[in-house]
């Protein structure tokens, strides 16, 4: 096989912008018919980078050509017409459309509404390992299928060159091999990939090259089959590579969180979303919930935390004299008195006020508590003091407490939250996907606090969609599928396929 | 912290703008803006039209806290105008009946209006919490039911009096009456003014001292993130709706107590709408609502002059209207300019220190 010929060039891209950081002198590179991966920790400048690829933004120097000609991209149409196409990290499906709706909504010039459109989109069905029939409604859909349907979406519209947006984040392993396979068939179609990714083990196993940006400016372009992960990672931070293992044991006897028994019924039906969901978290212990997304995870910690009324069961704390206490009764406000401190899994929509300074944050589930209140009264001088001391020691970027909390990126936002919920002196410690997005120099921050405070004596309920962090951070892994808690793994041996099998339910006959 | 550009200069290029466009309306007229615009200057120093202006202004004030404590909930009080209207009528009626000492009269009317302003929301709120019905179609509703009930309650047969050709409540005894502030030749401002003052003050400290306020704010941004916070967005929804009813109670009072005694079927409607436009004018700010209600009130009165020398006094509306938009618009722009300020100087915040790894936790 011949040098294919670069089909998408990057040089000297520079975005100045009014973000966290901007791309600087960025070269990429990407030739015909490889898979592409671009690296580099979250708030490197990949996303602009693909937003700029995409059309969604204008660099301010620098020049883009694809096959071989410079274009100037100005908007996706422009991008589309250039044969590129983006399937974005949060899908931009319609749920109440079929399949079929979904792709050809907007796109209905190409080949029409009729027979034509149906056999394209057959043809790329196949294509792509899209095994659904077009007219199932896409809220039906797995994740995994989804995904499929978006890539279905950006080839319908003519892209040649697809830039895959962190793909594997949604996906559990067994879900990633099958998409790995679907981006290798493309490929030998003549498809283009761009993968983004933290993913190391996944960007060398589907990769024909990797660029690693730091800090918007590309660092290096290299082949995956001469680097390992660590050395990856260490082009991506600049430096040594965290991990989240805890090291010796801190569980004790002591139980802080007991939860019974608990059903929570689907709004509107009697299928249970929460199904006899029994655990035990003690002081000192971390205990991770596995699980594929809408499994329940996100309904049992939104029943625990008292956003969601249990139907049965109930649930209990550790009160300051050691006894546990039925708070299935109590109120948010009242379970967070309680001692429940909460990073919940979608900061933006139940962490932070995003319009409203860091320090107003800072009160937030904390206004009847000193040092940021007296119970009716807030005091915004003592909540500005205690927000400098959480960005002090929890290390959030920011050049004030008086900036909005919408105006830092996800990891200082993350960091903010963290020092929040760790201020309040909790006893148990609910962590929903506590390092979603954030990069990695935030995440081993997080890892660090947290397992700071299992030392002390915290109780941590982690659920998270990182494998990785589940074994390493746990001392229990409980895995959940439907609703119910089905098995239990032990993080010293199991591996994340095996955590893999057993979230899907593969593992369900064995146990 | 106080920003004063993203503060003052939205509402400088709003009235500017508003200026210029009813400046074209002038033109087209075939009138003169120049004049026009020093008629509405001169206008302040006649007589007692700077007094009536601010007195005006202070009824206007008093609409606008209202329909701005709604707005912080996110709930769109429309009901302002029922409310308030509801609230003179019920406590002009009291008023007149009822016989106490002086101080004590003149509290126990205005805990009347206060309650029955709140009593006129309580329906929209308890719909908007349990059933979901817009705040905003239930309270339009109870505005037009209000015209009714007025009529009512003001007949002859029930609590009215037939005053030559005009029906009104019973008169309000002197014991009952706010006095107020003689300024000579300008003319008597209404000491309600004191009363509007403390209320703004009241609101600034609640939304800014208070848990209570900290959370209808938290809940007013984002429901969910509250919610997760443990705050009870129907709780606040409902004590929203309810507070700015029962301010929206007061509206009528300055004129009720200071000026006219008693509530008549010919006394001015439109107050609540007006609220609605000075609170958005005003950000919701204490401060910006009154600048906006003496705007405001300032166009009202002007109109009157501008007709003296033959210019339609729809001039005044346009440049009412043009301002609200233009605001809107306004504080929209310069908020973005400002979050993208932000953000670049988060920016260089984040890239002034090494973005290492080993600072980030790895021991």
């Amino acid at each position: 096989m011949t040098e294919p010929e670069p089909v998408v060039e990057l040089t000297g891209i520079t975005k100045r912008f009014p973000g966290v950081v901007a791309n600087s002198d960025v070269h990429l590179t990407v030739r015909a018919g490889e898979v592409h991966a671009v690296c580099g920790e979250n708030g490197a400048g990949k996303s602009t980078l693909m937003k700029i690829l995409y059309g969604m933004q204008q660099p301010d120097e620098g020049t883009i050509s694809v096959g071989g000609e410079v274009v100037e991209l100005r908007n996706p149409q422009d991008a589309i017409k250039a044969g590129i196409g983006m399937v974005h990290q949060h899908f931009m499906l319609a749920d109440n459309l079929t399949v079929r709706e979904n792709v050809l909504l907007g796109a209905e010039g190409l080949y029409g509404m009729g027979r034509k459109a149906r056999a394209t989109l057959a043809e790329l069905a196949e294509r792509t390992g899209l095994r659904v029939d077009p007219d199932t409604l896409v809220e039906n859909l797995g994740v995994a299928d989804r995904q499929r349907v978006e890539i279905v979406k950006v080839l319908y519209r003519g892209a040649r060159i697809v830039i895959l947006d962190e793909p594997t984040a949604v996906l559990v392993p067994q879900e990633v091999d099958a998409l790995f396979e679907t981006v290798r068939s493309m490929q030998a179609d003549g498809y283009t990939f761009l993968f983004i990714s933290h993913k190391l083990d996944e960007v060398r196993a589907i990769a024909d090259e990797v660029t690693v940006i730091r800090r918007g400016t590309t660092v290096g372009t290299v082949d995956p089959k001469e680097v390992t992960s660590r050395e990856l990672a260490e082009m991506m931070v600049g430096s040594e590579l965290p991990s989240p293992e805890t090291r010796e044991s801190t569980v004790t006897d002591r139980p802080v969180l007991r939860v019974s028994d608990l059903r929570l019924d689907a709004e509107d039906s009697e299928r249970a979303v929460l199904d006899d969901v029994s655990l035990t978290v003690r002081a000192g212990e971390i205990v991770g919930i596995a699980g594929v997304e809408g499994n329940g995870q996100t309904e049992l910690v939104e029943t625990i935390m008292g956003m969601r009324k249990a139907s049965a069961g109930t649930v209990e704390l550790a009160s300051a004299g050691g006894d546990l206490r039925d708070i299935t009764r109590l109120g948010t406000l009242a379970r967070r008195e309680a001692g429940i401190g909460y990073i919940a899994e979608d900061r933006h929509r139940h962490g932070l006020l995003l319009r409203q300074p860091l320090w107003s944050n800072r009160i937030l589930g904390y206004q009847t508590r000193p040092p940021v209140s007296n119970g009716r009264l807030i005091d915004p001088a003592a909540a500005r003091r205690d927000t400098e001391r959480v960005v002090e020691e929890y290390d959030v970027r920011t050049p004030g407490v008086e900036v909005l909390a919408g105006a830092l990126s996800g990891g200082n936002q993350q960091k903010l939250i963290v020092g929040r919920e760790l201020s309040g002196e909790p006893v148990l410690l609910i962590a929903a996907h506590p390092t979603r997005g954030v990069d990695v120099g935030a995440q081993a921050l997080i890892w660090e606090q947290m397992r700071a405070a299992r030392h002390d004596g915290l109780a941590v309920l982690l659920v998270s969609a990182d494998l990785d962090e589940l074994i390493g951070l746990s001392d229990t892994i409980r895995v959940m599928l439907r609703g119910r808690l089905v098995s239990e793994a032990d993080p010293a041996t199991v591996t994340p396929t095996e955590l893999g099998s057993a979230m899907t339910g593969a593992g369900e006959e064995a146990a | 912290m106080i920003n004063w550009r993203t503060a003052l200069l939205p509402p400088a290029l709003a009235i500017v703008f508003a200026m210029l466009l009813s400046s074209v309306a002038l033109l087209i007229s075939g009138a003169n803006p120049l004049d026009a615009f020093a008629t509405m200057g001169a206008q302040l120093f006649h007589g007692n039209t700077a007094v009536s202006t601010v007195n005006l202004a202070i009824v206007y004030y008093l609409a606008g806290l209202a329909a701005a404590i709604g707005f912080q909930m996110n709930v769109f009080n429309i009901g302002v105008e029922g409310q308030y209207r509801f609230a003179a009528v019920v406590a002009a009626i009291v008023g007149g009946w009822m016989q106490l000492p002086p101080v004590l009269h003149v509290v126990a009317i205005l805990v009347v209006a206060v309650a029955s302003g709140a009593l006129y929301a309580l329906l929209p709120a308890l719909l908007k919490v349990y059933r979901g019905v817009s705040e905003v179609i239930t309270t339009i509703m109870l505005n037009s039911i209000v015209f009714g009930i007025v009529a009512f309650l003001i007949n002859p047969e029930q609590f009215g009096v037939l005053h030559g050709n005009n029906l009104s409540t019973e008169e309000i005894a002197p014991s009952g009456r706010i006095p107020g502030i003689p300024l000579g030749e300008a003319g008597t401002l209404f000491g309600f003014v004191v009363i509007a003052a403390a209320l703004g003050y009241g609101y600034w400290f609640m939304l800014n001292r208070t848990r209570f306020g900290f959370e209808l704010k938290a809940s007013g941004e984002s429901k969910t993130a509250a919610a997760a916070g443990g705050v009870s967005a129907r709780k606040m929804t409902l004590a929203a709706m309810l507070i700015s009813g029962g301010v929206a109670g007061l509206v009528a009072m300055p004129e009720l107590l200071g000026r006219d005694y008693v509530y008549a079927m010919t006394a001015t409607q439109g107050y609540g709408f007006t609220g609605l436009a000075v609170a958005l004018l005003g950000r919701n700010h204490p401060a910006g609502i009154a600048f906006g209600a003496l705007l405001w009130a300032f166009l009202d009165r002007s109109a009157v002059s501008l007709e003296s020398i033959g210019i339609p006094s729809e001039i005044a509306t346009i440049m009412q209207g043009t301002i609200v938009l233009s605001v809107v618009v306004a504080y929209e722009i310069v908020r973005r300019a400002d979050l993208a300020a932000e953000q670049r100087r988060v920016g260089r915040a984040g890239n002034g220190r090494p973005a290492s790894v080993a600072e980030g936790g790895a021991v």
